[in-house]
């Protein structure tokens, strides 16, 4: 009895959590002008490809979508490159003030980033990156969420290792690539999977920094059409596929490591 | 000495980027907040003039300054806790005993949180839609008249608050589910063998238990809703009737749309200060519960 109830509840509670993601799909296969009408139409009685072919092109949705593969990937390979470095020197090497350093930083993660777009925005004009994939990427190519998630992994490392090889003549660069970035693969898959899914979905700051359609995002740029397109839901929803749907095959993929880096960066204080 | 060098050669890019790029802007929306810094000082700096807390001082004459404080704080009051019960819930069912097939349940419970904002949105305005919506439909085959959800001042807000609780619940439910299974069976085998309600091995044995991941979770749900914007930007821009406009709405309007960045970074300013206290509120809150 209690077990049909859980699991009823389940059932019910995961279609609320899927059914507008499937429905969307269904949407994005319309003719023009189908999902307007009554009853809602569950599935398109024809389906068409028409809209992704309007997307593509007409709209420049290919353009938005490399752009927004352009931008996340170059942020998830720097800041991984930059996290990992700092996280590793902050766990293993050691260094007047890295105590008080690391305490600031922490302290840096109470504020909100809102805070410093403003300041920001007027930076980046002055250096000319307004309205540029540089612009996007800047702000973003460290973050000290990442460093203390490569932290606490890496203080796992026993020293003897790293003393091992510098006895053997190993350079610190060497020990770094060689001996280190293996040993910390598990954390370089979470953090890069993080890192790029956070900055597919970023909204603010692309929106701020970009002013011209060419370097828009896909977050941005649906945004924009779904101002210019209101009425109509089967182009948008074949938008929001197009969207949506990298995000999630790479999460489906690699939700393992997903999940692994929610509870790292949360639990563990 | 060799290993000094090592360390810093090793942190400076990613100190550099947070110094230039976080750290400095913060220290210079806070100089920017005291200063008039607008569309003309954009042209040329020596327009520029500084204010003192002129800034600050408007914004609390201003209602709308205040309406937008008050549309955060009401998604913060009513989203937090309502995300906290659906996150807590989803989780309890997923450590069931009898729960089946429970990676695929979770996964699925999960998909919104990796979902973009902006294209979700767009979904719920289509079946939040007073003609063509699927809500409304459902609605009218009970025999309740169609809702204008977005275009409603009163129930703009509370559509916003379903939606981002659809979009974000997955998040805390794997926390609270990593909490919940670091609870001992043995204290529920005891409390059964006592002959303790459900109910009360609810509130006896898995809410004391999870007291610390209870607390952060929603710290960092706060924090988190109060940074409202990208949804009633893309639903609602601010509408109807600026009921939704957010504080972070608000800063951004201020800011890239009149280009009163002076005025903008007072309201970021008001925002970061307001929800530190609230957070240092609730960690003072607990500590005393936990001594009491």
């Amino acid at each position: 009895m209690s077990k049909a109830v859980i699991n009823g509840l389940l059932i019910g509670g995961t279609a609320v959590a899927v059914f507008p993601l499937l429905w969307m799909l269904s949407v994005s296969f319309m003719v023009p002008g189908e999902a307007s009408s009554l009853p809602p139409p569950l599935w398109p009685s024809r389906p068409t490809l028409g809209n992704y072919h309007e997307l593509f092109a007409r709209a420049g949705m290919g353009r938005y979508l490399l752009n927004s593969l352009l931008v996340s990937s170059v942020i998830t390979v720097l800041s991984l490159a930059f996290n990992l470095m700092a996280g590793y020197a902050f766990a293993k090497l050691r260094f007047a003030g890295r105590e008080r350093v690391f305490q600031a930083l922490l302290g840096g993660l109470v504020i909100p980033a809102q805070v410093a777009m403003l300041p920001l925005f007027l930076l980046l004009k002055y250096l000319g990156l307004v309205n540029s994939y540089a612009g996007v990427v800047a702000p973003a190519m460290a973050t000290i969420f990442g460093i203390f998630l490569v932290r606490q992994y890496a203080r796992g490392i026993p020293d003897d290792l790293i003393e091992a090889a510098r006895i053997d003549g190993a350079g610190e660069w060497r020990i770094f690539v060689q001996i280190i970035m293996p040993l910390l693969t598990p954390i370089m898959v979470t953090l890069a999977i993080f890192t790029f899914l956070t900055a597919w979905n970023d909204f603010m700051w692309p929106l701020i920094v970009l002013t011209g359609q060419e370097h828009y995002t896909l977050p941005i740029a649906l945004a924009s059409l779904s101002r210019e397109h209101v009425q109509d839901s089967e182009l948008m929803m074949a938008g929001s596929v197009v969207t949506v749907l990298p995000v999630l095959v790479l999460f489906l993929a690699l939700q393992r490591y997903y999940l692994q880096g929610l509870l790292l960066g949360s639990v563990k204080g | 000495m060799n290993t000094q060098r090592t360390a810093w050669l090793f942190l400076t890019p990613a100190l550099l980027v947070l110094a230039l790029f976080f750290l400095i802007p913060v220290l210079a929306a806070f100089a920017l907040s005291l200063t008039d810094f607008d569309l003309y000082a954009l042209a040329d700096l020596r327009n520029l003039r500084f204010v003192a807390l002129g800034n600050y001082w408007e914004l609390l004459h201003r209602p709308l300054f205040w309406s937008a404080l008050g549309h955060t704080l009401y998604f913060v009051v009513i989203g937090v806790p309502l995300s906290m019960v659906v996150s807590l819930g989803a989780a309890m069912l997923l450590n069931s005993p009898l729960a089946r097939m429970k990676p695929l349940f979770r996964t699925a419970l999960f998909a919104p949180v990796v979902t973009t904002v902006v294209a979700v949105a767009v979904i719920w305005r289509y079946l939040f839609n007073t003609k063509y919506g699927l809500a409304n439909y459902s609605l009218g085959l009970i025999g309740i008249s169609p809702v204008d959800w977005l275009g409603d001042p009163r129930w703009a807000m509370p559509t916003i608050i379903l939606f981002a609780v659809w979009k974000n619940f997955g998040y805390n439910m794997i926390i609270f589910l990593a909490g919940l299974q670091a609870i001992p069976a043995d204290l529920y085998e005891a409390a059964r063998i006592d002959g303790a309600s459900p109910w009360r091995q609810f509130r006896h044995i898995t809410l004391p238990m999870l007291a610390p991941t209870m607390l952060m979770v929603s710290i960092l749900t706060v924090s988190g809703y109060f940074q409202l914007f990208a949804e009633p930007f893309v639903m609602t821009e601010g509408g109807p009737l600026q009921s939704t406009v957010s504080v972070l709405y608000l800063m951004y309007e201020e800011g890239f749309k009149w280009w009163n960045l002076g005025s903008a970074s007072a309201v970021a300013f008001l925002l970061f200060l307001i929800m530190f206290a609230v957070t240092a509120v609730m960690l003072r809150a607990s500590r005393q519960r936990g001594e009491a």
